[in-house]
C-alpha cells in the first residue's frame, strides 16, 4: 500500500479500524479531538460503533462494559481526560478486561495548557489507577509508529487481558506525516468465551460469566493481585521494546529519550557527530515495561561517563533511568514542559557542558 | 398435580446478605420471575452497583458485570451499543443512582439507551451504614444528618422518577413499591413491562422501587413498612411518570 499523508490523530483512528477495532467511545479534548471527528464519519462506513459520552468518567465505563461483553474497544483522550478515566482503568485492570487507551499528552498539572508535553509519564507507568494495577504503555515517536503501536495494542490487550495505553504527545497527534498502514495484524485466538459476559446463549454455555473486581476475602484479593503481578512480570519478559541510536562507537554521553523528544535528540546527535562528538541514545518504546537492560547495557560501555534523560516533563523518566543504572554513572535530567520543546542546540549545549565537566 | 409456585430458575440457592425486613429480596425475585417468563436468561447481562446490591450476581444465575459507584448506566450503554442483542439491566440504589451516578443515569436516559434500570430507593445509604442520601426525607435522621435532614442546607430529597420523566426522549419511567402484597403485583407488572420495552428495542426504562431499610432507619420491619407507607409514599408517589407512545 502506498504512503499517504495523514494527521497523527486521524491516522490513530484509522489504525484502530484496521486493527479490527470497530467500537469507539470518546469525549472531546484538545489536542486529540480529531480522532473523534475522523471516526464519527469513518465508523459508519465499516459498520462500527461511535458514541460521544457525556464525560470521560462515563466513557471509561462504556469501554469497561463493552470490553466486559467481549468487544474490541478503544478510546482516545488527553491528560486531564485520562485522569478522569483512571477510575475505570483500575476497574478494568482489576476485572482483567482488554481495552486500549490513547493519551495524546498536553501540559499540566491541572488544566495546564494544550501544547505537547510528556508530563503524564508517572501517571501512565506508576499510578494510573488506585490499587496494584499497571498498564502496558507504548510511546510512539512518529505518526507511522503511532499507527503500528495502535495496531499492536489490541492483540497485546487481549493477550494479557489488561488495558494498554499509547502514550503520545500533542505533536504526534497534530503533525502530518506520510504513513503506510500494515496489513491487518494476525491476532491471537480469543478466549473471550471463557470470561466475558457476552451471553450464555452466545457461547452455548449453561454456566454464567462474571466480570468483577470485588474480592472481600483478603486471601482471595491477595491471590488476585499475585496473579496480576505475574502478568506484569510476563510483560517485562515478553513485551519490552526499545530502539538504539548511534551506540556502536565509543560515546562519553548516553541520552535516554522517548516520543517526539527523542527525534530532537536524534538531530542533536547527528549534529554532534558532524563535530566529531559521539553520543548514543536509547529510546524506550515501551515505558512499562521499561527497557531496563537496554539502558543499563548502553550505560555500561566503558567510554560512557554521563547519562542524560531528556524529557518534555520536569524529570519523571529520569527516575527509571537512574534505577536501571544503580549509581554506576551519574544520571541527570534535562527538559522543559508546557509546549516549549528543547531544541537540538540546547541539547548540544547540555551535552558539551557535561563533557567539559561544567553545569 | 404440578408445582404452582417455585423459585425462579435464574435465582441461585445462595442465602442473601440482605437485612431482615429489607425488600431487596422481593425485588430480586420479581426481576428473576420476569427473566424466566420472558425466556431471556441466556442473553441477559445484569450490572451490579456499589451498595447493598453489590453482590447481586451471587443471587442471579446469569452473566453479570460489576460497576463502580454510579457508573452502571455507562457500562450498560457500552454493552448495549456493541451487543444490541443482549438484554441488559442495571440494579442500583439511591446513593449510587441519585448521587454519584446522577450524570450517568440522566445522559443514558436522555440518549434513549435501550436497557432497563431497577432503581431501589430506601431514602438512605444502606451498605455504608446509614448516611444521608439525596433521597433522605426532610428531618430524617441518619449518621450524617444526626439532627435530621436540614433542607435549608442540603435541599429537598430528589424525586428521580419525576426528574427523568421531564426529559423529552421517549422512555418508560415508573415508581412502585413492594412493601405489601397489593403493591407487589403492580411492581411485577411494571418490571415485566420495562423488560418488554427493551425486548422490543423501544426505549430506556426505569422502575423505581421504594424500599425499606429497617436496620439503618432504626425501626422494626413492621415499623419500616408503616413509615414507608405513611411517609415515603406520600412524597415518592407510586405511578407511571412516563410511558412511550
Amino acid at each position: 500500500m502506498a504512503k499517504i499523508l495523514m494527521k497523527g490523530n486521524e491516522a490513530i483512528g484509522e489504525a484502530a479500524i484496521r486493527a479490527g477495532c470497530l467500537n469507539y467511545f470518546a469525549y472531546p479534548i484538545t489536542p486529540q479531538s480529531e480522532v473523534a471527528e475522523y471516526l464519527v464519519r469513518r465508523m459508519p462506513e465499516v459498520g462500527g460503533v461511535f458514541l460521544q459520552g457525556e464525560s470521560e468518567v462515563a466513557v471509561g465505563y462504556m469501554l469497561f462494559g463493552a470490553a466486559g461483553a467481549g468487544a474490541r474497544v478503544f478510546t482516545t483522550s488527553s491528560s486531564p481526560g485520562i485522569s478522569l478515566m483512571s477510575e475505570a482503568i483500575s476497574y478494568i485492570a482489576g476485572a482483567q478486561c482488554p481495552a486500549v487507551f490513547v493519551n495524546i499528552m498536553r501540559g499540566g498539572p491541572g488544566l495546564g495548557g494544550i501544547l505537547p508535553s510528556q508530563g503524564d509519564y508517572f501517571q501512565a507507568t506508576k499510578g494510573i489507577g488506585h490499587g496494584d494495577c499497571r498498564l502496558l504503555v507504548m510511546a510512539p515517536a512518529s505518526v507511522q509508529e503511532a499507527v503500528e503501536m495502535v495496531m499492536m495494542a489490541f492483540p497485546l490487550a487481549e493477550k494479557y487481558r489488561n488495558p494498554v495505553m499509547i502514550l503520545g504527545d500533542g505533536l504526534i497527534g497534530q503533525m502530518m506525516e506520510p504513513v503506510e498502514f500494515p496489513d491487518h495484524l494476525k491476532t491471537e485466538p480469543s478466549n473471550k468465551d471463557a470470561w466475558a459476559s457476552n451471553g450464555m446463549d452466545h457461547r452455548g454455555s449453561k454456566t454464567r460469566n462474571l466480570v468483577k473486581s470485588l474480592f472481600l476475602d483478603p486471601v482471595q484479593l491477595n491471590d488476585n493481585n499475585l496473579a496480576l503481578k505475574a502478568k506484569y512480570e510476563r510483560m517485562r519478559a515478553e513485551d519490552v521494546r526499545s530502539a538504539a541510536y548511534n551506540i556502536d562507537g565509543d560515546y562519553p554521553v548516553l541520552l535516554v529519550s522517548y516520543g517526539t523528544m527523542s527525534r530532537v535528540c536524534r538531530t542533536a546527535i547527528d549534529m554532534l557527530k558532524d563535530e566529531g562528538i559521539e553520543v548514543g541514545m536509547i529510546r524506550p518504546q515501551t515505558l512499562f515495561p521499561f527497557p531496563e537492560k537496554a539502558v543499563a547495557d548502553a550505560a555500561a560501555k566503558p567510554s560512557c561517563r554521563h547519562v542524560l534523560s531528556i524529557e518534555m516533563s520536569m524529570g519523571q523518566m529520569v527516575e527509571d533511568v537512574d534505577r536501571c543504572i544503580r549509581g554506576r554513572v551519574p544520571v541527570e535530567w534535562y527538559g522543559k514542559c508546557g509546549g516549549d520543546i528543547p531544541t537540538p542546540e540546547e541539547i548540544i549545549s547540555v551535552v558539551k557542558a557535561r563533557i567539559a565537566g561544567k553545569e | 398435580m404440578g408445582k404452582t409456585f417455585k423459585k425462579p430458575d435464574v435465582l441461585t440457592d445462595a442465602y442473601t446478605h440482605y437485612c431482615p425486613g429489607c425488600t431487596h429480596g422481593v425485588i430480586h425475585r420479581l426481576v428473576a420471575e420476569t427473566i424466566d417468563e420472558l425466556g431471556i436468561r441466556g442473553r441477559t447481562v445484569g450490572i451490579a452497583p456499589v451498595g447493598c446490591a453489590v453482590m447481586a450476581y451471587n443471587y442471579f444465575d446469569c452473566d453479570f458485570q460489576e460497576a463502580a459507584h454510579g457508573r452502571a448506566p455507562a457500562m450498560a450503554t457500552g454493552i448495549k451499543r456493541v451487543r444490541p442483542d443482549l438484554m441488559v439491566f442495571t440494579y442500583q440504589g439511591d446513593g449510587d443512582l441519585a448521587s454519584i451516578g446522577m450524570g450517568e443515569i440522566i445522559h443514558a436516559a436522555n440518549r434513549g439507551e435501550k436497557f432497563t434500570t431497577i432503581f431501589v430507593n430506601n431514602a438512605i445509604y444502606g451498605m455504608t451504614g446509614g448516611q444521608m442520601a439525596p433521597t433522605t426525607m426532610p428531618d430524617q435522621r441518619t449518621t450524617t444528618s444526626p439532627l435530621g435532614r436540614n433542607v435549608a442546607e442540603v435541599g429537598m430529597p430528589i424525586k428521580m422518577a419525576e426528574l427523568l420523566a421531564a426529559l423529552q426522549t421517549p422512555a418508560y419511567i415508573t415508581r412502585q413499591t413492594v412493601i405489601k402484597p397489593k403493591y407487589i403485583t403492580k411492581a411485577k407488572k411494571a418490571i415485566k413491562q420495562a423488560f418488554t420495552y427493551q425486548m422490543e428495542n423501544r426505549c430506556f426504562s426505569l422502575v423505581e422501587v421504594v424500599s425499606t431499610c429497617p436496620t439503618n432507619w432504626g425501626m422494626t420491619p413492621v415499623e419500616a413498612v408503616e413509615w414507608t407507607e405513611n411517609t415515603l409514599l406520600k412524597y415518592y408517589q407510586p405511578g407511571d411518570y412516563k410511558v412511550p407512545a
